[in-house]
């Protein structure tokens, strides 16, 4: 397969970027997007170019580290898929590829189309976890959950903070991925302690960090490799809603 | 550790009062529709019913609705625009090709399109309080006491080809608005889990489609079937 690629070259943070194109010959169809983009930069290494940075770990769609806006769309048009699980026989030989970094305030660009997610883990220390005794491993079934409950917090948990959220909302709104990760300590016993707390503060961190406000456009939910469900951001309005009444109680 | 102004600032909060203040203009919205529809029943319907409204509370009512009003749209305009400011704010370099997602996506023309539809209403409800609450004071009697003569004046409005053409094209933005306001309004506020959301998503449809179409059809059928000069001597009932 053949390609056309317009590529985001940005040498740092506060240089100026812009798309260069480049030709590549021989894809075989089974490779993935990120494996194309391997053989792009040792084309770019023998040429005397500067390879292109983009990130990546597990490359199974698991660990949430790669992420490219692919044709306008984060993760590509394929839906429930990271880009890494993108595979060159889902594109059309012979196109042209336009290939750019999640775009956001919050993440400023590091290089080319590595962005700096950081701001996701000031979210999460601000209040996305459980405070408790760690000793030996409790007893399976100690604390009863009911499956719904369980099942709910699951579909939530499945978060992998890959911020194609951000990227593709409208608004680039942080708002499923905070919502996710509230959600799930919500449904749960163990949840419980820092519940108001939890989402007061993760919601002013996400605030803090330069995010848009959420407008419903469910964009977010669309590009999600995990399928989490707008639903999620339903949840942390009412956690909101809990938490300031019981502020007046 | 949440003081309410912090409360309603953030982005959450924001959304909570675009949403209540939303859910507040709809449930007017559709009253005021059905209450407009006494216009088919004739002038002595439609007066009655402008009476009712006028005296309810010896008069008071009017004014509280007014001030509520000016209150919910104002907020629900201001949270709308500094919505608008913080996308600016937080996506200030674009995308050089950005397409749809599509899937389970909400993102349509009416969802993108809020912030126009939106002050083109806001506009629209400023002249429309102006050209008919403070219009023509007419008066004509009901029962034996005076009361104002609002049906004349809708009448002879509405038999203004541009201005009853304006208020029906108006009203397709209203149905725009509503399209995702609607069932926006429902998620903003956390009422929705994933059973509920394709039903308020769908009804979001019905009832933004009937209540701009029905407001639609009023200047409409005033313009194509109401007679300005027999209005006087026509009063009650249907011609």
């Amino acid at each position: 397969m053949h390609f056309t690629l317009r590529i985001w070259r940005q040498s740092g943070p506060q240089a100026a970027g812009r798309l260069e194109r480049y030709e590549i010959d021989d894809i075989n169809p089974d490779m993935s997007i990120l494996e194309m983009l391997d053989l792009l930069n040792e084309q770019l290494t023998r040429d005397g170019v500067e390879p292109v940075a983009f990130d990546n770990d597990c490359r199974e769609g698991i660990c949430g580290t790669c992420g490219l806006v692919i044709d306008g769309v984060a993760h590509g048009k394929k839906h429930l898929a990271t880009t890494c699980e993108l595979r060159m026989r889902g594109f059309v030989d012979g196109t042209t590829i336009t290939i750019e970094p999640w775009r956001a305030q919050a993440f400023s660009v590091v290089k080319d189309l590595v962005v700096d997610r950081s701001p996701f883990d000031r979210i999460i220390a601000a209040g996305g976890y459980v405070s408790a005794n760690v000793g030996s491993a409790p007893d399976a079934n100690e604390i009863l959950i009911p499956k719904v409950d369980a099942d709910l917090a699951m579909d939530a948990a499945v978060c992998i903070g890959c911020a194609a959220c951000v990227a593709a909302c409208p608004n680039a709104s942080a708002s499923l991925f905070t919502a996710a990760k509230i959600a799930q300590f919500s449904y749960l016993p163990q949840g419980q302690t820092e519940r108001e707390r939890r989402v007061v503060r993760m919601v002013e961190q996400m605030d803090a960090e330069g995010f848009g406000d959420c407008s419903n456009h469910g964009e977010c939910e669309a590009v999600c490799p995990k399928g989490i469900s707008i639903t999620n951001i339903g949840v942390m309005r009412r956690e909101y809603v809990r938490a300031l009444t019981g502020q007046l109680r | 550790m949440l003081d309410l102004r912090a409360a309603a600032w953030s982005s959450v909060g924001k959304k909570l009062i675009t949403g209540l203040t939303g859910l507040g203009l709809v449930v007017f919205v559709t009253v005021h529709l059905i209450g407009n529809l006494t216009i088919f029943m004739g002038a002595e319907a439609f007066n009655a019913y402008s009476d009712f409204l006028a005296s309810l509370l010896h008069g008071w009512f009017i004014v509280l609705a007014d001030l509520g009003l000016v209150g919910f749209f104002g907020l629900h305009a201001w949270s709308g625009l500094s919505v608008w400011q913080s996308k600016r704010r937080a996506r200030s370099s674009g995308y050089a090709v950005s397409a749809d997602a599509r899937g389970p996506s909400r993102k349509t023309a009416s969802s993108r399109s809020m912030l126009y539809s939106g002050i083109f209403l806001g506009i629209y409800v400023v002249l429309h309080v102006w050209h008919l609450k403070f219009g023509a004071e007419y008066v004509t009697t009901l029962h034996g006491e005076e009361v104002r003569d609002l049906y004349r004046l809708v009448v002879e409005q509405f038999n203004r080809p541009a201005i009853a053409l304006a208020y029906a094209l108006s009203m397709l933005f209203l149905g725009l608005h509503l399209r995702h306001g609607v069932w926006s309004m429902l998620q903003s506020l956390g009422m929705l889990n994933r059973r509920l959301l394709p039903t308020a998503y769908g009804a979001a449809l019905i009832l933004g489609g009937l209540l701009a179409i029905g407001f639609l059809v009023l200047p409409l059928y005033v313009l194509f079937f109401v007679d300005p000069v027999g209005t006087a001597a026509a009063m009650g009932g249907l011609r």
